[in-house]
């Protein structure tokens, strides 16, 4: 799957809240998209998948391939017939991702019924196959049950099911694990890279968590107010941030061997939407910044798979990093 | 779900005692005297003594009350003081047909208000939303005296295509019973109609934001079924709540209504009772009528265990 030049903002706002986005991925392959809250992570997500509401969202640019479909975003979004089907999501909410008055079953049975046009015995097979897939012990039982009988851990279980039941080329999973606790995260984490082993498809997985990206991600790519700053492979970036911005996420993050001294963090705030600068948006929070960074910085290539889009980079042609 | 609903009935009993006291206490403080319109021009003193004494109108106040609690346990609310006629025989020959109007305006309102409001929710913002609401408002504006006059004019008078008036039992012609009641229950109709399509409509906008909605959408359910099925059934439990009061409302009170089209209703048999200071009647139709309201309040508690497995379990 391979979205290129997405543009979006809302009906009313002067800037684009996704600016320029483009993000690819390989069969079997995992895609982790980070930054912090209102980066545009999930709004990209959500376009990817046409479930931003039509009325107050204006995309000026932005072609999506999905194997051998192609979209021109701006004026297709991504037909019912290929949601939950070639392209599945899931969400951060699990408590409330699931409709309370119908049980587990028939929410799995209707999408498989709704792509696959089988029987509901066999939807119901199905289904039952999918739940044990998951790890769902008595799968028969809790088709029959209703998601406030089932905990967090199990809810996502079952979401994760339900995307998966229709085989999808591309999983777009939208922070799956936030609102979990840690251990059933990591479960939920194993589950996802093992049905990626299985079945081969590839995931986009959204999340703020730097450790989510450590444990799964074969790539990665930074976002930062709607535009993505740097991406490449998890080892390269990790290893050898070349974005001011990223290097400054790295070096907040908390870490072994860093007990009782402060964290670093990056100085200032991310520009809301109406006070956005022009050319690089990170400029105002960046101790490299230069004149020279009012003009947009292009995602370019300095390792074979390692791109960033900062004017100076590979930064230590220029400066010192670290202090 | 049992054990809920029992303890609803529980409640409901004392909330029965204080409404059947006050019914009985307010009868009391109520000027005016009964007997003096019984005992006719004489005004004699002999007469209206024993006619104290027939009534009981000279026991202490709560004796009256206990006995008058006694017999309506026994389903002996009285006679008329004016018709000597059994209370109780009095208010079943109203209610069915009160019944029926209600029965019959009800379903214009359903028919009408909720799809008009899962539609403007659907569209919210759009020139539907605005005519619908529009629409809308001019039903809850539009008083029923007015409209119903105007429909008889019109529909009656003119064009002479329904009875302007009277009511015919549907067990002597359903056909003719039901041509009867169509403009009256149009225009009890339409007027709820208004209400239960604001509510419908919050309700619908309320879940349509709902998580679960947006997986029904990711799952590429069609919009029907993403509205019909997983939003609208999330959003029924406010809107069955008021379809039963508004029930209830509808029994009680079609006063207005009744009276331009001469039905021979519940409504009408208040009126009637209330001027003529006639005690029974009027104590037993408050009593009865709070007491379907208990029931129609319990009805929708019953309705949310169907609605809602989330308490089915409790």
């Amino acid at each position: 799957m391979t979205l290129t030049d997405l543009a979006l903002r809302f009906r009313g706002q002067p800037a684009d809240v996704v600016d320029r986005v483009s993000l690819a991925v390989k069969s079997g392959e995992v895609l982790c998209v980070v930054g912090e809250s209102g980066c545009g992570k999930s709004v990209t997500a959500m376009a990817l998948m046409g479930l931003l509401p039509q009325q107050n969202t204006v995309i000026s640019s932005g072609h999506l391939t999905v194997g051998h479909t192609d979209l021109d975003l701006t004026r297709e979004s991504l037909p019912p017939s290929a949601r939950g089907n070639r392209v599945a999501m899931i969400f951060q909410e699990p408590m409330t991702s699931l409709n309370p008055a119908f049980r587990i079953g028939n929410q799995i049975c209707e999408t498989i019924i709704r792509h696959t046009g089988t029987n509901s015995a066999n939807a119901r097979a199905h289904a039952k196959e999918m739940l044990q897939r998951v790890g769902i012990a008595n799968p028969s039982q809790r088709l029959r049950e209703y998601p406030h009988q089932l905990s967090g851990g199990m809810r996502q279980r079952v979401m994760i099911a339900m995307a998966l039941a229709n085989n999808p080329q591309v999983l777009i999973a939208d922070e799956p694990t936030t609102a979990l606790d840690v251990t059933i995260q990591a479960q939920i984490l194993d589950l996802i890279r093992d049905l990626r082993d299985e079945t081969g498809m590839s995931t986009i997985m959204i999340t703020h968590d730097l450790g989510v990206v450590a444990e799964i991600a074969d790539r990665v790519a930074v976002m930062y107010a709607g535009q993505v700053v740097e991406q490449g492979a998890v080892r390269d970036v990790f290893d050898n941030p070349q974005h001011p911005y990223t290097i400054g996420l790295m070096s907040a993050m908390p870490g072994l061997g860093l007990e009782g001294k402060r964290l670093a963090i990056i100085p200032g705030t991310v520009p809301t939407i109406s006070n956005m600068p022009k050319g690089c948006r990170f400029r105002t929070r960046c101790a490299f910044a230069t004149s020279t960074c009012q003009e947009r910085p292009k995602l370019r290539k300095i390792a074979p798979h390692h791109d960033t889009a900062c004017h100076f980079a590979p930064l230590e042609a220029h400066i010192e990093v670290s202090q | 779900m049992l054990a809920f609903l029992l303890r609803r009935i529980l409640i409901a009993i004392p909330t029965i005692v204080i409404i059947s006291i006050m019914v009985f206490g307010l009868q009391h403080l109520l000027p005016g005297d009964p007997l003096l319109v019984l005992a006719g021009e004489e005004r004699d003193p002999a007469v209206l003594e024993a006619l104290r004494e027939k009534y009981r109108l000279n026991d202490p106040i709560p004796l009256q009350y206990l006995a008058w609690v006694g017999n309506a346990l026994q389903g002996d609310l009285g006679v008329s003081l004016r018709t000597n006629q059994p209370v109780t025989e009095l208010m079943a020959q109203k209610l069915p047909v009160t019944i029926q109007l209600a029965l019959m305006s009800m379903i214009f309102a359903l028919v009408i208000g909720i799809p008009a409001g899962i539609l403007s929710a659907a569209k919210k913002g759009t020139a539907t939303d605005y005519v619908a609401n529009v629409v809308a408002l001019s039903g809850l504006s539009i008083p029923n005296f007015w409209l119903g006059i105007m429909l008889i004019l019109l529909v009656s008078v003119k064009w002479q295509l329904l009875p302007a008036s009277g009511y015919v039992p549907p067990s002597e012609d359903l056909w003719q019973s039901i041509r009867t009641m169509l403009m009256p229950s149009f225009v009890l109709g339409t007027a709820l109609a208004a209400t239960l399509m604001r509510h419908t409509r919050s309700a619908m906008i309320g879940v349509l934001s709902a998580d679960y909605v947006r997986t029904a959408r990711a799952k590429g359910l069609s919009e029907r079924v993403v509205i019909l099925k997983h939003a609208l059934r999330n959003a029924l439990t406010p809107i069955v709540t008021l379809t039963a009061l508004l029930f209830g409302e509808l029994v009680a009170g079609a006063v207005l209504t009744e009276q331009i089209f001469t039905i021979p209703g519940f409504g009408k048999l208040v009126v009637d009772a209330v001027f003529n200071r006639d005690y029974a009647v009027v104590q037993g139709i408050v009593l009865v009528t709070a007491v379907g309201f208990i029931f129609m309040n319990l009805f929708a508690d019953a309705m949310y265990f169907v609605l809602n497995p989330r308490l089915r379990g409790q």
